[in-house]
């Protein structure tokens, strides 16, 4: 058993942003991150010289990185950090920006995600992505992560029994969330009949089952407990985190990540189990991915998630209020903001002020990130649990 | 089962021709070794030199111990496919003009989880053998054969384009007074080779197998000098279009070192031929069957050139050639390069000596035309770069890669032992 881990008191989130995403935008990475920070601080009524830690998270930067963004945004900080983990960076820069906080090497961190997304983004940064990619994955028909994930679709639906309409229902279920999210990129209702009736994109995966790469930032900050209450801001407090990269390396193909490996110590951490969670947002680049979580994660036993899916409302009302924003799946996929969106979705429905997709009465949301396909599988994992500010 | 190739309409001129594409060519240094072993059609990986762990995708460091040093070793290509999916949708022009395109994840019996591109007559749960073939692009990738018998395994559309497969294609053979003509032209016919040009020098002056490479199918004999630059021109400006795999196996040979010769004369010759003569046919033929490397079912998909082994080090006796052909093996190079980005296929097949009378006094074992003719049209099947033919051959490259200066001196030690 490793060593104990302290808590995170006295250290609070607060301020969570969403620059508006757009589908294609012939702005930079910087524009979107600079809109995302300006709105931020904004709303917790601070200034850019206020903030003196900074974490940035972005895959259209170059070639600049976070250093290059102080000086193209006039921040002056102490503590800078730049997590290039895709889907898992919302997670992992919480937790390190909270340690920054809570040893008193940063007062304030301000962390921020987003990308651009420009005609040919997408399909540039594929043949680039990793060099395991590059070498081993992309010249098999090119078809990106939406191939490597229908490997895994094809087996898990093989080996567990999940049938097309479970993960139907899940990216039905967050278009009907993402509806009264005013931000979300897709604005129509969806139907099992449509989601079945999808176009072929990588079989069995078709077209609802992949996000929409967008245009768009994300952000939120970490600062002392009392300088929140001090600035009557509404934060949300860190129960727990974990993080796990390049889990079950021994598996022949992914069934399983990283959570799996930390989910003890995760609810340990946060002093509760999955039962006292009243909102999950998982990390939803593909529906079956969402039931790896909703397994490793405790929700239901590994392979159960089809039937877990079957007997569960995941709507904002249901029994199981999942991805409230729409996820990914419906509000669009902001590149690196991907890892964010779940996170901001949960600080705004445990400190009561998601509006629209607001959970009645949520108390505690858990958040789960996953990213960076560096070659046949997902390699980074992470979890939060958040709890509101009176807790 | 394979639905069985059929034979390609006759071209409307009218049309247009589909231009060249290719699968992504970029690869790190280390998956480069892949694509080395691809080209000689062995399946390989990296090894850890101190747990033999073995290695994939290509990697610096071994992730079972860490250490740095990997080597590439020929490895049991067999697995089982657990999973599948047929990419309909790619950001690539190659694949998007080329789907459905089905890859799948398999597991190999030595433990790795590879993806690879399958053959149509394979499903998930089915023992598989994996082959390692070069793309369009050039570059290294795996598939995965059904290890029962098929009917038509090579007509699977995914698998002829990592093939240069000679069935329904056109062949030019540049130079019927070579000895090999006939032996290589029947090795076409019964390939499926739909029309075998026959290039043929100075045709007013007989050769021992005039009659018959005439008697063989579908050979057109044509006119054609590889020494001169207007006669290659001429022919190429006939049928370049339809030249879909140039076989060079023009040679001019003399035995002899340096000081055997008081001249030059036999060896610009042997330049003339061996050297300059592939650059001409390059020059002509090149630049059109590149246009022509996406043209369906019969598109222009391979150059093969016949060469001494002897290019990769210098045999005494035949100082003066073994020189020509050193040349011609670093032209290739250059061609390789400037035909990769259609995706034409440079194979180079080197021979020891030959049966033929210019190494008659040489002890066996010499290669045959009937040997020599195999090689290339398997070397097309299975796509590959470098054939070594014959025991000589074989026996030099291995000596060459252990050690070229060794191999020099041997050069040296063993002269005359004839």
């Amino acid at each position: 058993m490793t060593a104990r881990r302290k808590g995170y008191e006295g250290v609070v989130v607060v301020a969570p942003t969403t620059a508006p995403y757009q589908r294609f935008s012939i702005k930079t990475a910087h524009w979107w991150i600079a809109r995302a920070l300006g709105d931020c601080l904004a709303s917790a009524r601070i200034g850019p010289r206020d903030i003196d830690g900074f974490s940035v998270a972005s895959f259209t930067l170059f070639p600049d990185t976070a250093v290059g963004l102080t000086q193209h945004l006039g921040l002056s900080v102490r503590w800078l950090d730049h997590v290039p983990l895709g889907g898992a960076c919302g997670v992992v820069a919480l937790r390190r920006a909270a340690r920054a906080v809570q040893c008193g090497d940063s007062t304030i961190v301000a962390c921020v995600a987003g990308d651009t997304n420009h005609v040919d983004s997408f399909r540039r940064m594929l043949s680039s992505f990793s060099r395991f990619a590059q070498d081993a994955s992309y010249p098999y028909g090119a078809g990106g992560p939406n191939a490597c994930f229908a490997l895994l679709t094809d087996y898990y639906m093989r080996t567990y029994g999940a049938r097309r309409e479970d993960f139907g229902k899940i990216c039905v279920t967050q278009r009907d969330n993402a509806l009264k999210n005013p931000n979300a990129v897709m604005k129509h209702p969806l139907t099992m009949d449509d989601y079945l009736a999808g176009r072929p994109i990588s079989d069995p995966i078709t077209l609802f089952d992949c996000v929409m790469p967008v245009a768009g930032a994300e952000a939120f900050l970490v600062m002392r407990e009392e300088d929140a209450i001090a600035q009557n801001l509404p934060h949300a407090h860190i129960l727990g985190t974990i993080e796990r990269h390049n889990a079950f390396s021994e598996d022949v193909i992914q069934t399983r990540g990283g959570w799996a490996m930390e989910i003890d110590e995760l609810y340990a951490m946060a002093a509760c189990t999955s039962q006292d969670i009243d909102v999950v947002n998982t990390y939803d680049d593909y529906p079956v991915i969402v039931m790896m979580q909703m397994e490793d994660l405790g929700f239901c036993a590994k392979g159960e998630a089809p039937s877990f899916v079957r007997d569960s409302d995941f709507t904002i009302c249901g029994d199981f209020p999942h991805n409230t924003s729409g996820g990914q799946l419906s509000a669009g996929q902001a590149g690196a903001g991907g890892g964010f969106l779940g996170l901001t979705e949960a600080i705004r429905q445990v400190t009561g002020t998601a509006g629209p997709t607001q959970v009645d009465g949520a108390k505690m949301a858990l958040v789960s990130g996953f990213g960076m396909i560096n070659y046949d599988r997902g390699l980074c994992s992470g979890a939060a649990i958040l709890s509101g500010g009176d807790t | 089962m394979t639905e069985p190739l059929k034979p390609p309409p006759k071209k409307n001129p009218q049309r247009r021709t589909r231009a060249p594409t290719r699968p992504s060519h970029f690869r790190s240094r280390a998956a480069l070794g892949l694509a080395a072993a691809a080209g000689e059609g062995r399946f390989m990986l990296q090894v850890c030199d101190r747990c033999t762990a073995i290695q994939y995708p290509p990697r610096d460091a071994c992730s079972a111990c860490l250490s740095i040093d990997l080597s590439w070793k020929d490895a049991k290509p067999t697995g089982t496919l657990i999973a599948e999916t047929t990419v309909q949708t790619s950001t690539n022009t190659y694949f998007r003009e080329r789907s459905p395109w089905r890859v799948g994840t398999v597991v190999m019996d030595i433990g790795p989880s590879v993806i690879a591109h399958i053959h149509g007559d394979i499903t998930v749960g089915e023992h598989v053998r994996l082959v390692n073939r070069l793309d369009r692009s050039g570059q290294a990738v795996f598939f995965a054969m059904p290890v029962h018998g098929t009917d038509n395994p090579e007509d699977d559309l995914q698998m002829r384009e990592m093939t240069c497969d000679p069935k329904f294609r056109r062949v030019l053979i540049t130079d019927g007074r070579n000895p090999n003509s006939v032996a290589i032209a029947e090795a076409f016919v019964k390939a499926g080779a739909s029309i075998i040009f026959v290039g043929e020098s100075e045709a007013w002056r007989p050769y021992p197998n005039q009659s018959a490479l005439r008697g063989v199918d579908n050979v057109e004999i044509l006119p054609l000098d590889v020494t001169d630059t207007n006669s290659v021109q001429v022919l190429s400006g006939e049928i370049s279009g339809k030249t879909d795999i140039l076989v060079n196996n023009a040679r001019f040979i003399r035995p002899g070192g340096l000081f055997d010769r008081r001249d030059v004369v036999f060896a610009q010759q042997e330049i003339e031929v061996n050297y300059l003569g592939l650059m001409r046919l390059a020059q002509s033929f090149g630049p059109v069957m590149r246009e022509r490397a996406a043209d369906g079912t019969n598109s222009a998909v391979s150059w093969v050139n016949i060469l001494s082994a002897y290019a990769w080090t210098n045999e005494p006796d035949f100082g003066p050639f073994s020189a020509s052909n050193a040349a011609a093996l670093s032209i290739s190079q250059a061609l390789r390069a400037d035909l990769a980005d259609s995706g034409i296929r440079v194979m180079n097949v080197y021979v020891g000596p030959t049966e033929d009378e210019w190494h008659q006094p040489l002890p066996p074992p010499k290669v045959t035309p009937g040997s020599l003719a195999r090689a290339v049209v398997t070397g097309l099947r299975d796509g590959l770069e470098e054939q070594f033919v014959g025991d000589i051959a074989e026996d030099l490259i291995k000596r060459w890669r252990d050690n070229p200066k060794v191999l020099e001196r041997e050069m040296i030690a063993n002269r005359g032992r004839a």
